[in-house]
């Protein structure tokens, strides 16, 4: 096996045995980098230089025993909403064009700490607005599992990355899904942790109450170890949780005996891909086959999610990019005659299409006479959906469904239609707005070859049992 | 014909908190210091940062709402104030609109008239400062200083229930009174520490319908704030007498020229779009927290004043001016104990200190001399190992740097001349040197003896007694 196919893991055993040295784990990201960046376009920056660096600072302390962590030594990629000392960070908007940022990260300080290697900074949707990453300002990803469509978002360029073998595993973010339906389209593990469970401090917020850190990774394996090195209570973030439960790698075992397995009705509806439910029903009978109890139920209010989703991000959005006013950091533009000048042409330069429809309709829920209509009703929806799951789960331990309605679209497809953009979201939203974990797995290909996605949620602060029955779930498909 | 008409007036205070780090971050909150040398990525908005809540802040604006009578909100809220201004880094202000930290509370305050008054308080809510903008005029640029960026504020609202400037000037001074008393800040008008908005409308006497009421800016001393309503109060019935009508505006005083402009009318009025701040968790206050402030409020001034009366025996004009500021207080308390002569505490305070804060132009908060000092050298005038003249000199080195007055007597060699001998012998050396004096007392001129003393004082370095000299002088003399 070649070495860029190892799961993080793996390289971390052969780096701890002194069988490969991390330069050599460098090396052999950054070849296929160098061979298929001009294709997939993973990378905003890739950062040689100070990966080598590191690689060099890591082997030593790894050499000396101080690094223990199974991860020392691996190379990964982070998306480019973490700030990075040192590393320019542009959150794939112009208007972060030139910030490098002053410190680094939480969840990225943690890595460090673990004796990750940093090699660069993934695209991604401009301020994790998109599903698709192609509202990047610095160009699209493409699909490694077929460049002709997209990897998905708003971690795309995460995604990609590891299922091209560009980086052993990534960081991604996820307000509404953008770690779990990119990686369902590209055909490798996603989490999204329980809200509260990894910092997000130095995380670019978008939607502040539903933002979460989370790895993209090989497998579920490498998923859960990396969750583990990120996770933990952090001063620094009044959102962070002091959890004890945070040994995630502990519930990489073969077993979902008696694993009550719900699937709602709602999400196999209109709109889903028959393929998709298809290959998702089969692994759900795996499942059951593997000794877990599988049953449909109904999960109310699913197509409540998506409007009180963009209701509730966007409002918070709105708010959250308000400080890029080309005042202290980032783009600015050139000609202004006065202050309120300077910040109408800095901002309509400096943001997408995107980002500007999201502030304008965070604006407006926001307004004086709309708040209690739209944003204060969005919070009571929310409150009502995490009382619908708290309900599911009295009778199940994980809910599970299918990660996007469809496989991945056709670059160019999406765009033109934000509405249908929007609706993709539909499965993993909820996650979100409840504060839930879940995690996305590959169970099949369609018939194009684009990877097909399964999602696990848990209950909050259950990752054990999404973890247990995602790895077993593995087991029983074999390699992807 | 302006009496027929009755000012309505309300206050929007806000007091800048004596904590010694930021509301949201671990910067220091010291005045001064190098530009932007006070801040971090939260206090200057960089992309990632989080703001985490310093507790300090809580439990002062919780102790002020507690000696204003106020409901504690028992499970509060942070919001965003959403507005562009380059000195707000993050373009929002995190303050609270929902749910303030106190609600419904009151100050009495004595009127002229001798009666008294509740004057209550709608809200106190607790937010962030802004940075500060410097202009450099050569340049044709702006600058900004981030060290004031989230300085911890409380704004207390005051319901429109005052009806002249002394009512104003007099629960001003009660809420100053009560929150220097706790320590939650120093209250300075000048220095910003303490600034007052003043919300003023005028209607006819007997009228239950308020006026349309302007917010008055910028107002820095009690002075400006007695001229600021007297003349919003004259140009507002000079509006309606004229048959205008009052426009809703904030309106700048410029206390130089007594006169106030219009910043901006209502209709610029921007919609701050308030939301609950999502990085922050609902602030829950419990029943134990309250009642450990509670019970760790001071002794406030009226009670005190009594006390001091029973207690020390001190005029009331001393007593008034003593607990006025709680540093003075404490002082003469500590002082007092440690000497037992709350007499001579007070008079150092009344004298001396008094005339050395006008002096150096201070406020009594400033003062940074110790009561265990101030009682040292009460002791040595006491001993007569010093003279007054001397402990005076020896005070103002003490009130300067704190100096030691036992230690700084020695170091100088300021002790008095006990030897009866010597000083006996520089009497003699005067008498001798001064003939035409000692006729003069000789012949009856008791003024000659003063110069006489005078005289030896001086050749003893100040360092001798005057009562022993003059004591001596008169029997050598006789």
């Amino acid at each position: 096996m070649e070495l860029k196919q190892l799961s993080a893991l793996e390289l971390g055993k052969k780096i701890a045995a002194g069988e490969v040295k991390v330069k050599e784990a460098v090396d052999a990201a950054f070849a296929v980098s160098d061979e298929k960046e001009a294709d997939i376009h993973s990378y905003i920056t890739i950062d040689k230089e100070g990966a080598y660096a590191a690689a060099e600072k890591v082997q030593q302390a790894i050499d000396k025993g101080e690094l223990s962590s199974p991860l020392a030594g691996v190379p990964v990629a982070i998306k480019d909403n973490m700030c990075t000392e040192g590393i320019l960070t542009t959150c794939a908007s112009k208007i972060l064009c030139n910030f490098v940022p002053t410190y680094t990260a939480t969840a990225v300080e943690k890595l460090k700490a673990a004796g990750a290697v940093i090699l660069g900074k993934t695209n991604m949707d401009e301020f994790a607005m998109g599903s698709t990453t192609e509202t990047s300002a610095y160009g699209v990803t493409r699909n490694p599992r077929n460049i002709a469509h997209v990897p998905g978002g708003s971690s795309g360029g995460s995604a990609a990355a590891v299922a091209a073998e560009e980086c052993f595993y990534a960081l991604g973010s996820d307000t509404g899904g953008s770690i779990r339906q990119p990686a369902g389209y590209c055909g490798v593990v996603g989490i999204k942790p329980t809200y509260g469970t990894v910092s997000r401090y130095g995380l670019v917020a978008y939607g502040s109450s539903l933002d979460q850190i989370g790895p993209l990774a090989k497998d579920v394996s490498d998923a859960a170890a990396v969750l583990e090195a990120i996770s933990g209570y952090d001063e620094k973030d009044s959102t962070s949780i002091d959890r004890k439960d945070l040994d995630f790698t502990a519930s990489l075992k073969e077993d979902v005996k008696g694993v009550r397995i719900g699937i709602p009705r709602d999400y196999f509806g209109e709109g889903l891909d028959p393929e998709v439910a298809a290959s998702v029903k089969a692994a759900a009978a795996a499942l059951k086959e593997a000794g877990a109890v599988v049953e449909e139920f109904d999960l109310a209010l699913v197509k409540y999610a998506i409007p009180t989703y963009y209701t509730i991000a966007d409002a918070e959005a709105s708010s959250n990019l308000e400080r890029f006013d080309g005042i202290k950091y980032g783009y600015r533009t050139e000609d202004y005659t006065d202050l309120h000048d300077m910040y109408k042409k800095t901002r309509s330069e400096g943001f997408g299409p995107e980002v500007q429809r999201r502030i304008m309709l965070g604006s407006f829920v926001l307004s004086s006479g709309y708040y209690d209509a739209y944003y204060l009703k969005a919070l009571k929806v929310k409150a009502l959906i995490k009382q619908a799951f708290d309900d599911a789960f009295k009778k199940y331990d994980v809910i599970l469904g299918p990660v996007a309605p469809t496989t991945a679209p056709k670059l160019g497809e999406s765009l033109s239609d934000p509405m249908k953009m929007y609706l993709g979201d539909i499965y993993t939203i909820s996650a979100n707005l409840a504060g839930i974990p879940g995690l996305s797995i590959p169970v099949g290909r369609d018939a194009a070859g684009l990877p097909i996605g399964m999602q696990l949620f848990g209950d909050c602060f259950k990752e054990d049992v999404i973890i247990r029955t995602g790895y077993t779930y593995e087991k029983i498909r074999g390699a992807f | 014909m302006s009496r027929e008409y009755e000012t309505v007036i309300g206050l929007e205070v806000h007091v800048e908190l004596a904590t010694k780090t930021k509301i949201f971050c671990g910067c220091s909150t010291q005045f001064g210091g190098e530009v932007n040398s006070h801040t971090c990525p939260v206090c200057t908005g960089m992309p990632g940062s989080l703001p985490v809540l310093n507790k300090q802040v809580v439990e002062y604006a919780i102790a002020v709402g507690l000696a204003t009578n106020c409901e504690i909100t028992r499970h509060g809220k942070f919001d965003r104030k959403n507005y562009f201004y380059p000195d707000n880094p993050q373009n929002y202000q995190i303050s609270q609109l929902y749910l303030p930290i106190c609600r419904n509370g009151y100050v009495e305050i004595e009127t002229e008239a001798g009666g008294k008054k509740k004057v209550g308080i709608h809200e106190i809510h607790m937010e962030e400062d802004a940075g500060k903008l410097i202009h450099d005029e050569w340049g044709d640029v702006s600058l900004v200083d981030y060290n004031r960026s989230g300085v911890p504020l409380i704004e207390i609202v005051s319901e429109p229930d005052m009806r002249s400037a002394e009512e104003v000037i007099a629960y001003l001074e009660k809420l100053r009174m009560f929150i220097q008393y706790l320590g939650a800040s120093d209250c300075k008008l000048q220095e910003g520490s303490m600034r007052a908005d003043v919300n003023l409308s005028v209607r006819p006497v007997g009228s239950d319908k308020f006026g349309t009421r302007t917010e008055m800016k910028n107002l820095n001393s009690f002075t400006a704030i007695t001229h600021a309503i007297e003349n919003e109060r004259e140009r507002q019935i000079d509006i309606i007498e004229a048959g205008g009508s009052v426009i809703q505006e904030t309106r700048r005083f410029d206390d130089n020229k007594g006169e106030s402009y219009a910043m901006r009318s209502k209709e610029d009025a921007q919609d701050y779009r308030y939301f609950p701040d999502p990085d922050l968790i609902p602030l829950d206050v419990s029943q134990e927290w309250i009642d450990r402030i509670k019970s760790e409020q001071p002794e406030f001034r009226p009670e005190k004043m009594a006390r001091y009366k029973e207690e020390y025996g001190i005029p009331d004009y001393d007593i008034g001016i003593i607990t006025d500021n709680k540093r003075m207080a404490d002082i003469f308390e500590e002082a007092s104990a440690i000497c037992g002569q709350p007499k001579k505490v007070s008079n150092w305070l009344m004298v001396e200190t008094l005339r050395l804060l006008k002096e150096k132009n201070m406020d009594a908060v400033d003062i940074r001399y110790s009561p265990k000092h101030l009682a040292a050298l009460i002791d040595l005038v006491e001993k007569k190992v010093i003279n007054s003249s001397v402990a005076k000199e020896v005070f103002e080195k003490m009130f300067d740097d704190d100096t030691d007055p036992v230690q700084y007597v020695e170091e100088k060699g300021l002790k008095q001349e006990t030897d009866s001998g010597a000083i006996k012998a520089i009497c003699e050396q005067v008498i001798a040197d001064n003939p035409q004096s000692v006729a003069d007392y000789k012949a009856g001129k008791e003024k000659a003896i003063g110069f006489l003393v005078g005289q030896t004082m001086k050749a003893a370095k100040g360092k001798a007694d005057p009562g022993t000299v003059n004591a001596l002088l008169r029997e050598l003399l006789s």
